[in-house]
C-alpha cells in the first residue's frame, strides 16, 4: 500500500491550515457564502438537507486498518457514530458542524486521508476495481497507476477549473468490476503481444444524459498513460461547454464532435506534449509499484476451511456468495456485506469499522477495500482463517450472505440526506431487501441500483433493475429500467413505462420476479440472461399487469 | 393577473450547525416548523427573504418553502419540507431525535 511521504504530509498540512483559515473567515463574516462555497467544496464539504456533509476520498478504494480506525474515530468524535460508503469509493459523514471540520481534516491527515477534490469541477477521486491486487483474473494491480493519477491530478494547476467534474476509473482485469465504461475516462488493462497497456474509453457517464464510454484507443502502451490522459483533459478543457452545466461533461463533447474528432484532437495534443514527458512519471510509477507489492502469502493447507464447509451450512452459504477467487493458492477475497436486510446500504457504524480493521489486521495483511457497490472487502484472507473470520463477522452482524443477490442493492442517500434528491432511495432499498430475503437464493444473481434523482449516484442506469426516484406533482414516484449492466458488457437499462408510487414498488417487483421465475430456463439462467433471451416485452407486461389480471391469473 | 401566492414559511440552514431553521413571527430563527411564521402575503414574504439574505453570518441558503396552515402551527407543504422538518427516515436522527 502507498504510505505518505514527507511531501504528502506537508502538502496536506498546508492545505488543511488554509481551509481552517477559510472557515474562520467565514465564521467572522469576512467571507460570504458565495465566496466560501467553492472553497468548502474543494475540500469535500457540502451542505445537505439537515446538516453539513464531509466527503472523504478513499483513493482507488484502498484502506489500511489504521485508516479504517481513523474513520471510526472521526465518526465517533465528530459525527453520529457511523459513516456512509458511496458508489464513488468515498465515505460521507452526514452530521459534522462547520467549526469542527478543520479538526476532522487534521485527524484524517494523521492517517493519510483527505477530502481534496471530492467535489468541484476537477479530477475526482480515482476509482478502481475493488479486487485490485488480489483477483485471480487480473493482468496486473492497477493501483500504482491509480496512485500516479491521484498524485498527478491533485492540485494540478491546469485542471482545477474544468468545465465540469471529471471521473476516472481503472481496472487491471479484463473483467470490469469498476464500471469503467460509465466514467469520463475508463482504463481497462489489456495485453498486446504479452505487453500490458490500457484500452481507453472516454465519454461514459450516467446522470440526465447517460452514455456508455466509447473506445478512444484499444491499446495504449502503459508508458504513454499519463501524457495521454493529460491530452484528453487538455482537449476537453479547451472545448468543454462552460455555457451550460448540463452540456459541460466530456460525454457531451464526444456526442457533439463524434469520437473520431475527439480522438484527432487528443492525438494532436498528445503529439505536441509527449516529448515534454521526460520519464519522471515512469520513475515515480516504478517506486509506486514497489509500494504496492503483494504481501507475503502463506502456503498452508485449507483443511479447516474444507471441514467448516462440510459441517456448517451457515458458513457454507456465506462462502458461496461472499468469496471470490484469489490469485494466490489457498487464499480468497472476502466481501463483507454492508447490506444486512433492512439496513441502510453502505452504512457502517464506528464499531463495525473497528471490527473490520481488527479482522483485516488479524487475517488480511491489514488491507481493506471499499467497493463502488458499497461493501467492504478483505482482499487477502487465507482460507484456513475463514471459519474464525466468519465467526467474528457473525458476532458483529457483518456476516450477511448476500453478495450479488437481490438484497445487495446500491442506493444513494436520496432525499433522506441529499439536497439534490427528488425522492428517497434508502427506504426503497430497505423494503426490497426485507421483502425478498426469503427468496433471494432462488432468485439468484441480481443487481438492483437505486438513485433518488436524475444525477444517478445510485447507478440506476446500470442496474439489471434500475429504480429512479422522482417528484411527480409533489409525490414520490419511481421509474423502473431493465437490462442495465455495469460490467465489460456495459449497457444502459431501458425505461419500462410510467413510474410507480412508493407503496407500489414492491408489488411491481413481485410481479417482475414472479415472471422471471416462471420464464427462466431453469435455476441457472439468471434474470439478466433471461431478459436478454426473451427481450423486455414479457417483463414489461408483468410490471404493468393490472390487479384484476393478476388475480385472474 | 399575477399568480396567487402559496402560503410559505421562510427557512434556511444554520451556518454553524447546518441544521434547518425557520423565521418565527417575532423575526427570530427557530428550529421547529410549527413555530414558524406562515406568510400569506407575497410582499411580506419577499421583504423577510431580503432581510434573511442580509444575515450571512447566521445562515445559509434562505428560501420560501410552501407550508399549510394548521391549528398547531405551519405544516410542510411538500414531502421534501417534511423531511427537513423531521430528519431522515432511516435513523431517528436530526430534529426528530431532539423532539
Amino acid at each position: 500500500m502507498y504510505t505518505y511521504t514527507e511531501f504528502d504530509h506537508d502538502f496536506l498540512a498546508t492545505r488543511n491550515a488554509q481551509f481552517r483559515a477559510q472557515v474562520e473567515r467565514r465564521l467572522s463574516g469576512a467571507l460570504t457564502e458565495d465566496e466560501f462555497k467553492p472553497l468548502r467544496l474543494m475540500n469535500g464539504l457540502y451542505l445537505q438537507l439537515h446538516a453539513y456533509m464531509l466527503r472523504v476520498a478513499i483513493p482507488y478504494g484502498t484502506l489500511s486498518s489504521a485508516q479504517m480506525r481513523k474513520l471510526a474515530d472521526v465518526a465517533d468524535r465528530w459525527d453520529k457514530g457511523y459513516g456512509h460508503f458511496t458508489t464513488r469509493q468515498n465515505i460521507q459523514f452526514n452530521w459534522p458542524r462547520l467549526r469542527d471540520v478543520p479538526d476532522m481534516l487534521d485527524a484524517l491527515a494523521e492517517a493519510g486521508l483527505h477530502a481534496i477534490q471530492t467535489s468541484g469541477n476537477c479530477v475526482r477521486n480515482v476509482t478502481a476495481d475493488h479486487f485490485a491486487g488480489a483477483a485471480a483474473d487480473e493482468i496486473a494491480d492497477p493501483r500504482p497507476v491509480a496512485e500516479l493519477l491521484r498524485q498527478w491530478s491533485t492540485d494540478h494547476p491546469e485542471f482545477q477549473f474544468l468545465p465540469r467534474k471529471f471521473k476516472i476509473a481503472i481496472t487491471g482485469s479484463p473483467r470490469d468490476r469498476a464500471a469503467t465504461r460509465a466514467h469520463d475516462i475508463g482504463l481497462r488493462m489489456v495485453t498486446q503481444q504479452g505487453v500490458p497497456g490500457f484500452e481507453v474509453s472516454v465519454g461514459g457517464g450516467l446522470g440526465r444524459t447517460p452514455f456508455i464510454g466509447q473506445v478512444l484507443t484499444p491499446f495504449l502502451p502503459e508508458a504513454d498513460l499519463l501524457p495521454y490522459v493529460e491530452a484528453i483533459l487538455s482537449a476537453y478543457n479547451s472545448y468543454g461547454r462552460r455555457d451550460n452545466k448540463y452540456k459541460a461533461r466530456i460525454k457531451i463533447m464526444v456526442q457533439e464532435l463524434g469520437v473520431d474528432e475527439v480522438r484527432a484532437r487528443v492525438d494532436r495534443r498528445f503529439n505536441a506534449l509527449r516529448a515534454e514527458w521526460k520519464g519522471a512519471d515512469r520513475a515515480i510509477l516504478r517506486d509506486l509499484q514497489a509500494e504496492f507489492a503483494p504481501p507475503a502469502f502463506r502456503t498452508t493447507n485449507t483443511g479447516a476451511y474444507d471441514d467448516a464447509r462440510q459441517n456448517d451450512p451457515v458458513f457454507r452459504s456465506w462462502t458461496e456468495t461472499n468469496l471470490h477467487p484469489h490469485r494466490a493458492a489457498g487464499y480468497a477475497i472476502v466481501t463483507v456485506s454492508l447490506k444486512a436486510h433492512g439496513a441502510t446500504p453502505g452504512d457502517a457504524t464506528a464499531t463495525q469499522m473497528r471490527t473490520l480493521a481488527d479482522l483485516a489486521e488479524s487475517y488480511g495483511h491489514s488491507e481493506l477495500r471499499i467497493s463502488h457497490e458499497q461493501n467492504v472487502i478483505l482482499p487477502h484472507v487465507h482460507k484456513s482463517d475463514l471459519p474464525a473470520l466468519h465467526a467474528r463477522l457473525r458476532a458483529e452482524g457483518l456476516a450477511t450472505a448476500n453478495i450479488g443477490l437481490i438484497s445487495d442493492i446500491i442506493a444513494c442517500p436520496g432525499m433522506d440526506y441529499c439536497a439534490l434528491a427528488t425522492a428517497r432511495s434508502i427506504p426503497v432499498a430497505q423494503d426490497i431487501a426485507q421483502h425478498f430475503a426469503a427468496r433471494e437464493l432462488d432468485i439468484g444473481a441480481m443487481k438492483i441500483k437505486i438513485s433518488g434523482c436524475i444525477n444517478a449516484c445510485g447507478h440506476h442506469h446500470l442496474g439489471h433493475i434500475g429504480i429512479l426516484g422522482l417528484d411527480r406533482a409533489g409525490v414520490e414516484n419511481y421509474q423502473i429500467t431493465l437490462g442495465g449492466d455495469a460490467t465489460e458488457a456495459a449497457a444502459l437499462g431501458q425505461r419500462t413505462g410510467p413510474g410507480f408510487a412508493h407503496d407500489q414498488v414492491i408489488p411491481a417487483l413481485d410481479r417482475l420476479m414472479n415472471a422471471y421465475l416462471a420464464l427462466r430456463d431453469g435455476p441457472s439462467e439468471t434474470f439478466i440472461d433471461t431478459l436478454r433471451r426473451l427481450g423486455h416485452a414479457p417483463f414489461k407486461a408483468a410490471l404493468y399487469e393490472r390487479d384484476e389480471d393478476a388475480r385472474a391469473a | 393577473m399575477s399568480r396567487q401566492f402559496t402560503p410559505s414559511v421562510l427557512t434556511a440552514n444554520d451556518l454553524l450547525e447546518g441544521d434547518v431553521i425557520y423565521l418565527d413571527p417575532a423575526d427570530r430563527w427557530v428550529r421547529e416548523l410549527d413555530r414558524a411564521r406562515l406568510f400569506t402575503d407575497a410582499r411580506a414574504a419577499a421583504e423577510a427573504l431580503d432581510m434573511a439574505e442580509g444575515q450571512q453570518d447566521r445562515l445559509v441558503g434562505a428560501y420560501l418553502a410552501p407550508a399549510i396552515a394548521a391549528p398547531e402551527g405551519p405544516q410542510p407543504g411538500h414531502f421534501r419540507e417534511a423531511f427537513r422538518a423531521q430528519g431522515p427516515s432511516n435513523y431517528a436522527h436530526g430534529k426528530q431525535a431532539q423532539a
